[in-house]
């Protein structure tokens, strides 16, 4: 088991995305996608990436759900920015966000979840320091915008990967 | 004929609505991208057809092709998944080449270098 399947999450999304790839369940494609599951997981596996270990799936799905609610919001809200005309009094600025997280996995969730909310950007990660630099589009409140990272994702994103 | 003129008619404007919407959201993107007056406030413009704009059309092409065929269709999904997973490493170069040059050029307005 371990011998062929160093990184089994990483073989099965491999096998899954060639599944859905395909949209099909036939038995060669089952074989290939099996084949090629395991041949990029070893290939993987030379990247020495840091182990993965998901604690929590409810949290994860909660997760998942927040975000999905916070990108409809914040795409509405930068449409209404862009076609209202409010482009002159906007103020946008810079915002750094001091995290506790460390797992690199949560860092590159949290630089996914960030990017696909229009409205945010993240610019640049101290690992050292452990702070975090995102441009926001419409900074109102910069005290705000550190409790909304650090609560409404770094804490569950935490719980998950740590 | 196309085969688009055979969808029952319900169908044909969820359809729409969806492509639609989703070409709107691109499109003020596109909008907001020539608007804005700051370099770092036009790379936030192009994200709307990056997310929720990506997810319309997306989801207007699983309907399309899954009431056509009539069997589910469904790997649109990996497109989703690939574009929300590789928009920030090109985001995050171009802001970061744009943050490098302006502390380069001595701009006051963007944060000084973190020393480690």
């Amino acid at each position: 088991m371990r011998r062929w399947l160093p990184h089994p999450t990483m073989s099965f999304v491999v096998l899954g995305v060639w599944l859905v790839l395909n949209q099909s369940l036939a038995v060669g494609n089952l074989l290939l996608g099996a084949f090629l599951g395991i041949g990029l997981g070893a290939a993987f596996g030379r990247l020495q990436p840091p182990p993965l270990r998901i604690r929590n799936r409810r949290i994860m799905a909660k997760l998942f759900v927040t975000v999905v609610g916070d990108v409809i919001r914040s795409n509405l809200a930068l449409v209404r920015i862009i076609l209202g005309g409010r482009t002159s009094k906007l103020t946008s600025g810079f915002v750094a966000i001091p995290l506790k997280l460390t797992d690199p996995y949560g860092l590159a969730v949290l630089a996914c979840i960030i990017t696909a909310t229009p409205g945010t950007i993240w610019v640049s990660y101290r690992s050292a320091q452990g702070v975090l630099l995102i441009h926001v589009f419409d900074l109102i409140d910069e005290g705000e915008w550190i409790a909304t990272i650090t609560q409404r994702y770094e804490r569950p994103l935490r719980e998950i990967f740590e | 004929m196309n085969a688009a003129a055979d969808l029952p008619l319900p169908v044909a404007i969820v359809i729409s609505a969806c492509l639609l919407a989703g070409a709107g959201l691109a499109l003020t993107g596109a909008i907001g991208f020539v608007r804005m007056a700051t370099f770092y406030q036009r790379v936030h413009a192009p994200t709307l057809g990056s997310s929720l704009g990506m997810v319309l059309i997306l989801a207007s092409s699983i309907l399309y092709f899954s009431v056509q065929r009539g069997a589910l269709v469904f790997h649109e999904i990996l497109i989703a998944v690939f574009l929300t997973l590789t928009t920030p490493i090109s985001l995050m170069l171009v802001v970061r080449a744009a943050l490098s040059r302006d502390r380069h050029e001595g701009d006051l307005s963007v944060p000084p270098v973190e020393r480690t």
